[in-house]
């Protein structure tokens, strides 16, 4: 299984757990990367504070792909204007598309994710649309150049969970991107079983900012992402619609 | 006057780099946006201000 790797527009990966680093200490980004054993960290781009001395950069360990999202954009042309600042910054080309225009639910505005997503494909980024699961949406997001489609679980921020999964099952069946489970997940069973789905892989941050210990739960949900890849890979045992089935012999009983 | 991240600023007739040597941002960690238009690094110091114009100076910060 050495060879699974997560390719996503061309650049391959081997862990399936894409850390957030909101909402955290940046003293604890460096041992999150590395209890994750993530490969991929989400940033936001902000207003610079020119009070501000220490800089989320120096805390990412080297070799760590980063991923800008977008967030505070309310349009396709803001999110445009935010992922090029992201690139201006200089480290890389990579994108998380997060349109919102509704600040209570943080829903994400698909339509104008596309549009976005279009655009930036164009220019070049690899683009990673954060999406409400919607398999027309998902289609037109592959047909804008999307690399792969990270449809929400359940709100932002919530620890929900899969609140959203049948919908992701369709798109983990229909679309061949790479289906990243992004916002909501809450657990590492959650995870767990949103890789047995077939997911690609898990994008993760509130579970690990709001939980007792961060760094001990960035390895539980490593652990279960491997796990649930593992068993995805393996192939479910199948489940019986009525009865049971004896995992014992049936002869040779000790009967009088 | 000139709008940075929002506030009213007297540097109209400085370059961006001028502007940027006054203040404690990391130049090597920031963006600088014109108008709306991206200003690349190299273009700082010979990239007028001027009044009425509206900058973003950006970095990143922690995010999901």
């Amino acid at each position: 299984m050495n060879d699974d790797k997560l390719i996503i527009g061309g650049h391959e990966f081997n862990s399936r757990f894409i850390l957030g680093s909101g909402k955290y200490s940046l003293s604890l980004i460096e041992s999150a990367v590395k209890d994750a054993g993530a490969e991929i960290i989400t940033l936001a781009v902000r207003r610079a504070n020119t009070k501000e001395q220490e800089n989320i950069l120096d805390f990412i360990p080297k070799g760590v792909t980063l991923l800008p999202n977008t967030s505070g954009a309310r349009n396709a042309e803001e999110a445009v204007r935010i992922a090029r600042l992201a690139r201006e910054l200089g480290c890389g080309d990579f994108v998380k598309i997060e349109i919102m225009r509704d600040s209570k639910y943080l829903l994400p505005d698909n339509e104008e994710t596309i549009k976005a997503t279009e655009i930036l494909a164009k220019e070049g980024f690899v683009v990673m649309p954060y999406m409400y699961p919607d398999l027309n949406v998902a289609r037109d997001l592959v047909n804008a150049g999307a690399s792969a489609v990270m449809p929400l679980a359940s709100p932002i921020g919530s620890n929900k969970g899969l609140a959203t999964k049948d919908f992701i099952q369709i798109l983990i069946d229909e679309i061949d991107l790479p289906i990243i489970v992004d916002a909501g997940i809450g657990r590492p069973s959650q995870a767990c079983e949103a890789m047995e789905m077939g997911a690609s892989a898990i994008m993760a941050n509130t579970a690990l900012a709001t939980a007792g210990n961060l760094p001990v739960m960035a390895q539980a949900f490593r652990q279960a992402i491997e796990a649930g890849r593992k068993a995805y890979l393996a192939g479910l045992g199948r489940v019986l619609t009525r009865g049971a089935s004896a995992s014992d012999p049936l002869t040779g009983f000790l009967r009088s | 006057m000139v709008t940075i991240n929002g506030e009213s600023v007297d540097v109209a007739g400085k370059t961006i780099g001028d502007y940027l040597d006054t203040t404690n941002y990391d130049k090597r960690r920031i963006a600088v946006e014109k108008n709306g238009e991206i200003v690349p690094k190299a273009l700082y110091d010979e990239t007028l201000i001027n009044d009425g114009d509206s900058i973003e100076v950006v970095s990143f910060v922690g995010g999901g």
